[in-house]
């Protein structure tokens, strides 16, 4: 077949219906495999699955993440080490803790997208798209979920498996002999990206009335990387400060899925508490949603 | 099939001693009927896209009162969307790094639309709207002829009896615009699919609506057909003239 330019092929339609030969338009049913293509699919599962491949659109993107979290991490790993052989058993963690600790939490970054993001939902309020979204008949908090969970799931395989390899390669890590301890982890690990998405939800959603939402980005990345856990174990914070920060959103985003993971937490009291901010995080999306549909200017013409 | 009932919108812009409400839809009412074709003109700023955005439940309006297809848009928002189409001239509903194949695909999931439905449907429209060659090419490398009737085929996918179209040519090449015209003039003669087009395409207007309403400043200045609507200014020859005439000369009420 001859190749046409594209534009071509919009010559006005004939009379009737084409009559031109051509070749049989595609009617072919999609390839299908996999538990995860059931064509019963729910649509918001199948919302992940795209999210997961839009996201492998950007393999070159998630591979230099890899890369970027795994050095920082090793140097995380070194200053680490050394304040924990100045003062062996701090906080409750000997130096294989401390350095599986920093290992993990660098790979949360990409899957609890750390220094914030993740979402297009801000950039789509402030050029206008969001119209489209609120068009469709479907939730755009649990459409943004799904998009995210996909994402997420995507970002754990490129970003946070490599950086804790080579960890381990380089330092040794700790690895959990019982299993439960690696399901409890699972769970302790998804309720963190709830979390982590309850909050950027709203962070995103802040510019259907401020418009520019570089400010309360910024805001945001300093309250995730300093309460999480990122920049140093909450378990170091002193008195009541430390309390504060170990019952906060972000500590659900690193703190509580890393020591889930080093046992050094009570695993039901852990989940409880990721579990109560994720759905007080979702709650308060859902009621952030409702009012910006009701108040908001939908930007552009 | 859509009627609008005495229907405002105003906006509170600025801050402080700025502040200020702005009206961009006021007292507007009109009715359309199931199988009409109507171009809905007006100069920019004027209010289209409001009306458009509470037509399809997007916005709610301030007052008045709103039913498209039987339903009020803002109350039975997702009700009445798997009942109209919409179309954004300038954004799309497709997914950027998705083949074409994969947002219809998940449209048609959305719309919660039967499978063989979907699949004689999209045959069809395949065909109309010559989707075959770039139904596997991510819609970011699509070009804005071929992405436009890609939305427009995500917007007829559940077959609504109503599709709005807010500028659907914007940016068309003239081969790409006559081919949208003639899918748009189909769908509405053969279908009898209730269509409702914003434009600043006077050539949409001539080749399509068999009705014109106008709004400028918020308000409805012109509701006719498109005769009616040379009859206004019969000292212009061609429909660009006459609008123009329109725009400039309908009363400023500020």
């Amino acid at each position: 077949m001859p190749r046409r330019h594209p534009e071509e092929a919009a010559f006005p339609p004939r009379a009737r219906f084409p009559s031109r030969p051509r070749p049989p338009a595609r009617t072919r049913p999609p390839r299908r495999s996999g538990l995860l293509s059931r064509t019963r699919l729910p649509l918001y599962a199948r919302i992940a699955r795209y999210g997961f491949r839009r996201h492998s659109a950007y393999r070159a993107a998630a591979l230099a993440g890899a890369f970027t979290n795994t050095v920082f991490g090793i140097l995380r790993a070194y200053v680490l080490i050394a304040l924990w052989q100045a003062r062996p058993g701090l906080a409750g963690y000997d130096v294989a803790d401390a350095v599986t600790f920093c290992f993990l939490s660098q790979a949360f970054i990409g899957p609890m997208q750390l220094f914030g993001g993740g979402l297009q939902l801000a950039e789509r309020v402030r050029g206008g798209d969001i119209a489209v979204d609120l068009a469709r008949p479907a939730s755009l908090q649990a459409w943004n979920l799904a998009d995210d969970l996909g994402r997420a799931a995507y970002l754990l395989l490129l970003r946070s498996v490599p950086p804790t390899l080579v960890g381990a390669a380089l330092f040794g890590v700790v690895f959990p002999a019982d299993p439960a301890v690696w399901g409890f982890f699972a769970v302790s690990f998804l309720l963190g990206v709830i979390v982590s998405f309850g909050w950027r939800y709203l962070v995103a959603l802040s510019s259907f009335w401020i418009v520019d939402d570089r400010g309360t980005q910024s805001l945001s990345l300093v309250l995730m990387m300093f309460f999480s856990g990122m920049v140093l174990p909450l378990n170091l914070f002193p008195g009541w400060l430390g309390a504060l920060a170990q019952s906060l959103p972000w500590a659900a985003m690193v703190q509580i899925p890393a020591d889930v993971y080093l046992g050094k937490r009570d695993v039901p009291q852990a989940l409880a508490l990721q579990l109560l901010w994720a759905a007080a995080l979702l709650a308060l999306g859902a009621l952030a949603t409702r009012a910006a549909r009701r108040k908001v200017v939908v930007q552009g013409g | 099939m859509i009627e609008v009932d005495r229907v405002g919108r105003s906006f509170t812009v600025g801050r402080g001693r700025s502040r200020r409400t702005v009206h961009a839809v006021q007292d507007l009412s009109f009715t359309i009927d199931a199988g009409e074709f109507v171009g809905y003109l007006g100069p920019n700023g004027a209010g289209k896209s409001t009306t458009i955005k509470m037509l399809t439940g997007i916005l709610a309006p301030t007052s008045g009162r709103i039913e498209v297809a039987g339903l009020d848009p803002t109350r039975r928002r997702t009700a009445l969307a798997r009942r109209i189409g919409v179309v954004f001239g300038q954004r799309t509903t497709l997914w950027w790094d998705l083949p074409l194949k994969d947002s219809f695909d998940l449209i048609r999931h959305l719309y919660k639309v039967d499978r063989d439905d979907f699949r004689r449907r999209l045959a069809e429209l395949t065909d109309l709207l010559d989707l075959g060659g770039f139904m596997n090419t991510p819609v970011r490398q699509l070009s804005l002829g071929q992405r436009m009737r890609g939305d427009v085929t995500a917007a007829l996918l559940h077959d609504p009896a109503v599709l709005v179209l807010d500028e659907p040519t914007i940016g068309l090449d003239v081969v790409s615009k006559a081919a949208m015209r003639a899918f748009l003039g189909r769908l509405n003669a053969e279908r009898g699919t209730t269509v409702l087009l914003t434009t600043h395409d006077l050539g949409d207007i001539e080749k399509l609506c068999r009705r014109v309403m106008l709004i400028h400043h918020g308000r409805l200045g012109f509701d006719g057909t498109l005769d009616d609507l040379r009859a206004t200014a019969p000292g212009e020859d061609s429909i660009e003239d006459v609008v123009t005439h329109l725009y400039t000369a309908s009363p400023a009420d500020r």
